[in-house]
Parts: structure tokens; sequence; C-alpha cells
């Protein structure tokens, strides 16, 4: 028999809905199965743990060719707030809950979430600036320190 | 398909364990369950949750997720967690005699 998965350490590197949900249903996800899991929000994935942006990540609809929208009509005003919008209602039926949420619903899971001190300095940003959830602010090699025995999946 | 001897009820159960049919589920069966997934006794908390998993189920054929429970007020997600370690939704909905959870979240 294969050899059980029994812990994980996910990156969540990039923004906007499409950036930020595939990791949190997949920490979430391992959550479910009895999986140890960790997540590490780097660069403008760190938007999801900013209380003051995590209610208000929206997908692109300009630069993003999985949206199939030719360029001039992604641009037009309001159309990545009403895609969001249109996103987030068809998500809510099939039980994907908001981001902030969600955020809070793996941390309750157990998983543990972290932030990326390079872009925390980069930023500018302070430990007050994050929602209640993230766990501590974190470089590289304490990163691979606390995924050591585990999976690391790069979104 | 495979069967599964509980006590002196003989269930059907799919690969993983988990009755296929709901009828042929009762209390005594869930507790034998419980101890198999290495619940000694099932408190009142567990019976809460089981007990919301079945009303869910007849009311819509789902087996609620982790958020329905959460947001139903029976049980928050810490607690949940705490109380089916190792695979909340799975483990309650073995031991609730329901089918497997199918959805991702």
């Amino acid at each position: 028999m294969e050899e059980k998965i029994t812990k994980v350490s996910i990156v969540i590197s990039k923004g906007g809905l499409d950036g930020v949900y595939p990791g949190l249903i997949m920490a979430n996800g391992a959550r479910m199965e009895g999986i140890e899991a960790n997540l590490f929000f780097t660069f403008f994935g760190l938007d999801a743990i900013i209380t003051k942006r995590m209610s208000k990540i929206k997908i692109a609809t300009v630069g993003n060719p999985g949206m199939h929208m030719i360029t001039w009509l992604g641009a037009v005003p309001g159309m990545s707030a009403m895609a969001t919008s249109m996103m987030k209602k068809t998500m809510d039926k099939i039980d994907i809950p908001p981001i902030p949420e969600f955020i809070e619903m793996v941390a309750d899971s157990g998983c543990k979430l972290y932030a990326c001190k390079a872009t925390v300095d980069m930023f500018k940003l302070k430990k007050e600036d994050f929602c209640p959830q993230m766990d501590s602010i974190i470089n590289v090699g304490k990163f691979y320190e606390m995924a050591a025995g585990g999976q690391i999946i790069f979104t | 398909m495979p069967q599964k001897q509980y006590g002196n009820a003989v269930v059907d159960v799919d690969g993983e364990g988990f009755l296929t049919d709901f009828s042929q589920w009762s209390r005594e069966i869930a507790a034998a369950i419980a101890k198999e997934e290495g619940i000694a006794e099932l408190t009142p908390a567990q019976w809460k949750v089981i007990e919301f998993m079945h009303k869910e189920f007849k009311e819509n054929g789902q087996v609620p997720s982790v958020r329905k429970l959460n947001k139903s007020g029976v049980i928050s997600t810490k607690e949940l967690y705490e109380i089916f370690p190792g695979g909340p939704a799975k483990k309650a909905a073995k031991i609730a005699g329901l089918k497997k959870p199918e959805g991702c979240v």
C-alpha cells in the first residue's frame, strides 16, 4: 500500500480569488482528512490574511486568459467587481465560504497560518495589519523548518 | 458487496466501511463503528452531530459539510475537530451510517 500523506505545507503566493482559493481548499481538505497542514502566505497572497483586504479580494478580468474575456471588455469599469460577485454567489451555493470565513474555518480546523517576513518588510506591514488567525511572521528558513517531514505545495 | 458484522447485525458497507444502506443503521452499530474509529463511548455532543447529520440527510439527501455544521449552530468547527479527531466530517458520517462526504470543503 502507498504511504499516506501525513503533513502538508502550502504556499499561497498569488493574489486574487483564483490565486488564494486553491491553497485554502487544499489546506482545509488536508485537515478534513486528518492531515497536518500549514499555510504560508507570501507576496500578493498575503492579502488573504490582511484584515483590511481579505474581504475585498477580486478576480482579475484583465490579463487573465482563464476568464475567456476579450481585453477591452475585461477593462470596462466594474467588470472585475461583477465577475467577483457572480463567482462568490456560485461558490456559496457549493458551500465554499468567502475568504474571511474560510480563513477562520481553516484556522479552527487546526491549520497554522504564517506570513512571509520578506513580503511583510517589503510592504512595510505590521503584525496588527493581520487577522487574528495569523500565527506569526516567519522567514523562509523557519518555513522549511516547520515544513520538515511533510510535503510542500506551492500555489 | 462487502459486509460487516457488528454484534448480531450484519450490514452492507463500501470499500472503506461506510454503510451503503442507512436502514440497517442503529445506535448500537454507531457505537461499534465509533469504537473502531478510536472513540470508546459516544458523548452527547457527538450524538448531537450525528442526529443533525441524519436530519440534513433526510431533508436534502446530502451529508452536511463542516461549514454547514458550524453555521447551523450545532457545533463549532474547532469543537468538531476535537471530538472527531483525524477527519471530522468523514468520521461522523461513517458513525452516522451515511455515505462518505463528497464535497471538497
